[in-house]
């Protein structure tokens, strides 16, 4: 996995709460059998006029000129601001491939549906949550300033706006960890591989139905 | 001290370990696969040279892009070349790795939340994982459930363990009795409805109350299933006899002399009479009414007696925002009645409706009756394949298409279309699925959640009328 330690990106807005995982990446798109490649399918019913079909050339299909990722000034944003709610819905890890395929590195909302929180830190991606009144003011803010950046410092759990402004951030330990080293979690777990195997012998007297029962 | 919560339990019955920065690992009894969500991890698996670390936790079955007509021909009757690689995949990675597998011609195969419980692959007690979020459906049988994620699958199949933090403490209780032609579809839509699709982000939900004890399995299992569309990864129901009776003679099941130990644990699995929530929602069984979702997302919903609302009435700019959106995807009317929405399609089926229960209430309603005329199709997708062979020996598949709806072979189908199953650009589907997203049951669809027997209902009627007028 990617680290991320500091980030400094423009900000796209997307306005609008509850956003699905659906509608980040529809189910076409989820017979892939590979991680990577999602990018340009990402919002793929609200960026394209038509509809999408997996392995297609999107370079040439119809765009829907209102929709934010379409407009030029946001066409290399790397930080998601979003509403209420962001990720509901799908446990699809395809979600979080599309956004970091796209190029995004920092999602921030006033509230995370857990799966895709969870799945955001598997995959290099940060999502920040911050206070309603400040993602409001945020996205004013990216509306009237054109190229409107943000940087985050994980390592201190800041946002700072352009004029100097610093939001702190909570994130718990074990995950920033992780990201800030691109840490593998399997490794970390695998650590523990005698725990593991101890709890599995003591639960094997305690409940041996669950061990090795078959149809 | 109080006392603990039925998730309490579970948590503490599966830490293996409660690190210092607050994460914990806790140990997985049970992992259903699909193909879907599995390619990846078996991939991940094979790069970094690890193995299972036990094989006989994990279940495998193809049901999101399996068709629903032709199964006779197996994966060669998939026509989409993409969907075939991806049922071929999960095939080639259970055999790799020795993993059990319901293939796509075993009759055990279906939706792999009807399996698990159907197979006895679900057990009281158990930690059971998915990478799909309606794993939260085996709550029901007092589980500590997840859906998860790729990540995570490839991490539960090398460790047996998942990385958690430990959530907080939701009692959803549900007073009273249920009224007749009101089922736990329309007792978790309202409460969806009450609380809202983040009312249980970052909570373990426990249902509980007079109403949801009074539920069957299958209704238990409806309740959970939609936990997630309540923003809970995890949702429960304590176990008592009902859940100990459909346990019973399951092939996976404890056999002997372990049968009366697991039972003996089993019935500690409820949350003490001194346990604290961190939050409690009550709602009363005799107030709730057939549930029809009108918007798009679970917590836009309506009684049937109600009205499509007005953005007008609304207060909090963003939820207006949302509703004036979902009315002009949905191509509906403020203050509309809600029997006034016509309809295209009815699909009955999912993860959340597909099982035997389900299809005897929805036969009950159209036993007799003909499918509307303005219907383009109303098609039963059953769970699983023994669920459909149960069915057919009560005669249910013959109502059923003597009414005129189609009786398919077992999978997700409209659920999500991925399968060729699907809705047009802007027909409107009584649904009896869990997700009304835009997109969600083809490009431009509309759907609406609702009962089976509320499905039904609409089935023969063309447009959504009250179950209760036409029954007896």
């Amino acid at each position: 996995m990617r680290a991320l330690k500091q980030h400094q990106g423009v900000v796209a807005p997307m306005d609008r709460s509850n956003v699905d995982t659906d509608m980040i990446i529809p189910k076409q798109f989820l017979k892939s059998i590979k991680r990577t490649g999602f990018g340009p399918n990402l919002f793929d019913e609200l960026r394209y006029m038509d509809e999408g079909k997996p392995d297609q050339d999107c370079s040439t299909r119809p765009i829907n000129p209102d929709f934010v990722l379409n407009q030029d000034r946001y066409k290399n944003a790397s930080v998601l601001l979003a509403r209420r709610n962001f990720g509901c819905g799908s446990s699809r890890e395809h979600a979080p491939w599309a956004l970091e395929d796209f190029g995004f590195r920092v999602i921030i909302a006033p509230s995370f549906a857990d799966i895709f929180y969870n799945n955001c830190f598997k995959n290099g991606l940060l999502p920040i949550v911050l206070p309603e009144e400040i993602v409001d003011r945020l996205f004013r803010e990216v509306e009237q300033s054109e190229g409107y950046q943000l940087a985050v410092d994980l390592e201190a759990r800041t946002v700072t706006t352009p004029s100097g402004e610093t939001f702190t951030f909570e994130v718990d330990d074990f995950r920033r960890h992780c990201l800030l080293n691109g840490l593998d979690d399997i490794g970390v777990t695998l650590e523990d591989a005698e725990l593991i195997r101890s709890y599995e012998d003591s639960r094997r007297k305690t409940a041996p139905w669950l061990f090795g029962a078959e149809g | 001290m109080a006392g603990k919560t039925l998730y309490d339990k579970l948590w503490d019955d599966h830490l293996v370990k409660q690190r210092d920065d607050g994460s914990a690992l806790i140990y997985i009894d049970r992992q259903l696969l699909h193909e879907v969500t599995s390619p990846q991890a078996f991939e991940g698996l094979r790069l970094a040279g690890r193995k299972p670390w036990r094989i006989d936790a994990n279940i495998a079955t193809p049901d999101h892009n399996v068709p629903t007509t032709d199964r006779d021909r197996g994966v060669e009757g998939i026509v989409d070349p993409v969907s075939r690689i991806q049922v071929e995949t999960l095939d080639k990675n259970c055999d790799e790795f020795g993993i059990l597998e319901f293939k796509i011609k075993d009759q055990r195969q279906g939706i792999v939340h009807v399996i698990g419980p159907e197979q006895g692959a679900t057990l009281p007690g158990m930690s059971i994982v998915c990478g799909d979020s309606h794993t939260s459906t085996h709550g029901a049988f007092g589980c500590l459930a997840h859906g998860i994620g790729t990540s995570e699958v490839e991490h539960v199949l090398a460790t047996q363990c998942l990385v958690q933090q430990k959530m907080k403490n939701m009692l959803v209780k549900v007073n009273g009795k249920l009224g007749p032609g009101v089922t736990g579809k329309d007792v978790v839509l309202a409460i969806i409805g009450k609380i809202g699709t983040a009312g249980g982000t970052g909570h373990a939900i426990e249902f509980g109350g007079e109403a949801i004890q009074g539920l069957s399995m299958e209704g238990r299992m409806t309740i959970c299933n939609m936990s997630i569309e309540a923003g809970a990864r995890v949702g429960m129901v304590a176990v008592d006899d009902t859940t100990i009776e459909y346990v019973r003679n399951r092939p996976f099941g404890p056999k002997g002399g372990q049968w009366d130990a697991a039972v003996e644990y089993w019935r500690t699995l409820h949350s003490d009479s001194d346990a604290v929530f961190d939050k409690v929602v009550e709602l009363e069984g005799s107030e709730i009414q057939p549930q029809v979702s009108w918007g798009t997302s679970p917590e836009m919903v309506a009684g049937i007696d109600g009205k499509v609302p007005d953005p007008e009435q609304e207060a909090d700019p963003i939820k207006r925002e949302g509703i004036v959106r979902a009315l002009k995807y949905m191509g509906l009317q403020p203050n509309m009645a809600i029997t006034d929405i016509k309809l295209d399609r009815v699909f009955i089926g999912s993860c959340t409706n597909s099982r035997i229960e389900d299809l005897r209430e929805a036969a009950a309603v159209v036993k007799g009756r003909k499918v509307s005329p303005i219907l383009k199709q109303a098609m039963v997708v059953p769970g699983s394949g023994l669920v459909k062979a149960q069915a057919e020996q009560e005669g249910l598949d013959k109502i059923f298409i003597e009414a005129g709806l189609e009786w398919r072979d077992p999978g997700c189908s409209m659920c999500l279309a991925m399968n060729a199953d699907k809705l047009g650009q802007g027909e409107h589907c009584a649904s009896t699925s869990n997700r009304n997203f835009e997109g969600r049951q083809g490009f431009g669809g509309r759907t609406h959640l609702v009962s089976p027997a509320m499905a039904a209902a609409a089935a023969v009627t063309g447009h959504f009328v009250d179950v209760r007028e036409l029954m007896n």
